[in-house]
């Protein structure tokens, strides 16, 4: 121990009396390391705000939209359909493992408030909806079940259709505004929710009772026909169990023969999670390919450097070695000193990748999130290569033979 | 006591497809607190027996004893252990390492004997104080002359407290007035009991031993007193 803790003080002898040279060779380790940490905690940083815009839709939701309606040959699209039914969604809910149930059909509408306007999506839901999408309120509150079964003219407002048809600083609460001239009691006010993985406003709408929205707004072609259809599981594993159950149910309800399509989507809120995780997962392998080269490339030139020391202080070797160095002395001198190297150059690229994360977040306003297990993996690998790199000079080193070494010019 | 007792040493190095015989077949005693020359012209092997004798090299055949122990056959790491505790080597041109401080220098045996740090300073200070040097520990090779950073290699050999002084031509890239003192050390640090082996061409040089060996091709032309000696080297150096 004694021993070791002499040779690292050695070690930073030699090194600090070239200094230049000791901070060009740690350059690569520092490149790497610093360019691995920042990446990665700018990756995080996205990775975490895209998890939040992902939850902002709703945990372990299950959308079914209506599907295709082919009338005389012409193929309507996603949503054409209007055999999907609120008694459908009723069924639904009976399914094992499905908390909530909820329903939506909406219209891009003219709301107005005053002296001001403006055009944008009304939403007719239910209550469950509001709990399933994972909404709430900054003031006032959700509509009731009340409300719902008397058709109430009330409305829910999104923050951004708060701030295009009120004053700054204006609460909503109690406000009345007029859908298709119709009068709306604003009953409460949404928390903002930003922008959802498809960069659509999520805040620019208004919410008002489906019941409401069926009767008195948007009329029917068939009675109790939805737009969309939400089921919340208790569970993300038990999610791939209910869409199953869910095609089941449908299938029957809409009395489809086994060679008909299906007449309705189920899209698996897992399903964008996955593909997220899947582009992390190849974010991942680019970095650590990137990680992988920078510290080879750091790492050969610490050999490169220790091999110029070693033939430099042949003299040196071989005087440690009359005096009584044994290889071992030898070989562990050099491989403390590639160490030192790569351990220091570590550490300033762990410093200057924090200080590059932090500039990312504070200069371009980049979310970041710098994880100590990166910090630690990337030191230790620094120092890994070191003693990688170190081994075949170090073992050069203590190869030479003392007559010879003493001998050199 | 035979300090050192090597009998028929035999040593031949391989070059490509030539054989090279360094020594062929020396025997020789040497006591505890003797000051012993060995002269020889270049390629008499004198370099090669002092080799042998330091334990950097082992010979092809034949024995070498060292104060009890047979070292011709021990391994690298039990020869660099005798280096470190019976050894004491100065070389002509010092091989003190660069930039490092005289005191540091002469710490460094005790460094791999794996001592304390302050029981190495203070070892080290005091061989320095043995050679005179010990206002100097400060100072880099580079800061001091020929005849000090000898002074400071002789420290270095002494600090282990070691059985013999191997000094291979010492006064080599000295000026006379500096070969002088460092002669001047030498004798003395055997009159306080050393065994000093001295390897030189220079009979001036040779002649502070009390016993003077002269090698030539490999085997040992003489072996006397160095008052003999000295009268008869002479000539043969003023030839070559």
């Amino acid at each position: 121990m004694n021993f070791l803790l002499m040779t690292v003080l050695v070690a930073f002898r030699v090194l600090s009396r070239n200094r230049m040279r000791s901070a060009l060779t740690m350059l690569g380790i520092i490149i790497g390391v610093g360019a691995v940490i920042a990446m990665v905690s700018i990756g995080e940083g996205a990775k975490a705000a895209v998890q939040a815009q992902i939850a902002s839709f709703g945990t372990n939701v299950i959308t079914i939209l209506p599907g295709a309606m082919t009338v005389s040959g012409v193929r309507s699209g996603h949503g054409g359909a209007v055999t999907l039914t609120a008694a459908d969604m009723e069924e639904l809910k009976k399914i094992p493992g499905v908390t909530y149930a909820g329903w939506a059909r909406r219209d891009a509408m003219q709301v107005v408030h005053e002296n001001k306007n403006w055009f944008t999506t009304v939403n007719g839901v239910t209550p469950s909806y509001l709990v399933i999408r994972s909404w709430s309120t900054v003031s006032g509150d959700f509509f009731t079940q009340t409300d719902m079964d008397s058709a109430a003219k009330v409305a829910l407002l999104g923050n951004t259709v708060i701030m295009n048809l009120f004053e700054p600083g204006e609460d909503p609460v109690g406000a009345t505004i007029r859908i298709k001239n119709m009068p709306f009691k604003v009953v409460g006010a949404l928390a903002a929710k930003g922008y959802d993985t498809r960069g659509t406003d999520q805040d620019d709408v208004i919410f008002i009772p489906f019941a409401t929205a069926e009767r008195k707004i948007m009329g029917t072609k068939f009675l109790g026909s939805i737009g969309a259809g939400f089921l919340s599981a208790e569970s993300p594993e038990q999610m791939a169990e209910i869409v199953e159950e869910v095609k089941r149910v449908l299938r029957q309800r809409h009395k489809l023969r086994p060679d008909q399509d299906d007449d309705f989507t189920i899209r698996n809120q897992l399903d964008t999670a996955k593909i997220q995780e899947g582009t992390s997962e190849s974010m991942k392998l680019l970095l650590l390919a990137v990680a992988s080269i920078s510290l080879l490339v750091g790492g050969i030139g610490i050999m490169n450097i220790l091999l110029v020391s070693v033939t430099e202080r042949t003299r040196e070797i071989g005087i440690r070695m009359a005096v009584g160095a044994k290889r071992r002395h030898i070989l562990l001198q050099f491989l403390v000193e590639a160490v030192v190297l790569s351990a220091m150059g570590g550490l300033i690229g762990v410093g200057l990748g924090v200080a590059g994360a932090k500039a990312a977040s504070n200069l371009a306003g980049w979310p970041t999130i710098i994880s100590g297990d990166i910090l630690v993996i990337a030191f230790g690998f620094s120092a890994l290569v070191g003693i990688f790199f170190g081994l075949y000079p170090a073992n050069k080193a203590s190869r030479l033979n003392p007559i010879e070494a003493l001998r050199y010019e | 006591m035979s300090m050192i007792v090597c009998r028929d040493l035999v040593k031949t190095y391989r070059l490509g497809e030539m054989e090279v015989h360094a020594l062929r077949g020396v025997s020789l005693t040497i006591d505890a607190g003797e000051f012993v020359a060995v002269m020889g012209a270049s390629g008499s092997g004198k370099s090669t027996l002092m080799n042998i004798l330091g334990c950097l090299d082992v010979p092809t055949s034949g024995t070498y004893v060292l104060e009890g122990t047979d070292v011709s056959t021990l391994g690298e790491n039990r020869l660099a252990e005798i280096r470190n505790s019976k050894i004491g080597f100065v070389f002509q041109n010092f091989n003190l390492i660069p930039r490092t401080t005289a005191l540091e220098n002469v710490q460094l045996p005790l460094f791999y004997r794996g001592i304390p740090a302050h029981e190495q300073k203070a070892l080290a200070l005091r061989a320095l104080e043995r050679v005179g040097l010990a206002d100097r520990q400060r100072h880099h090779p580079a800061q001091l002359s020929g005849g000090q950073q000898q002074r400071v290699a002789i420290a270095r050999a002494l600090v282990t407290n070691p059985s013999i002084i191997l000094a291979d031509e010492p006064t080599g890239n000295l000026d006379s007035q500096a070969s002088r003192e460092i002669m001047d050390t030498l004798t003395q640090l055997n009159r306080e009991g050393i065994t000093i082996i001295l390897v030189t061409h220079e009979a001036e040089i040779a002649g502070c031993a009390r016993r003077i060996i002269t090698m030539k091709d490999g085997v040992i032309l003489s072996d006397r007193d160095a008052g003999v000696a000295v009268a008869r080297v002479v000539p043969q150096e003023a030839q070559v």
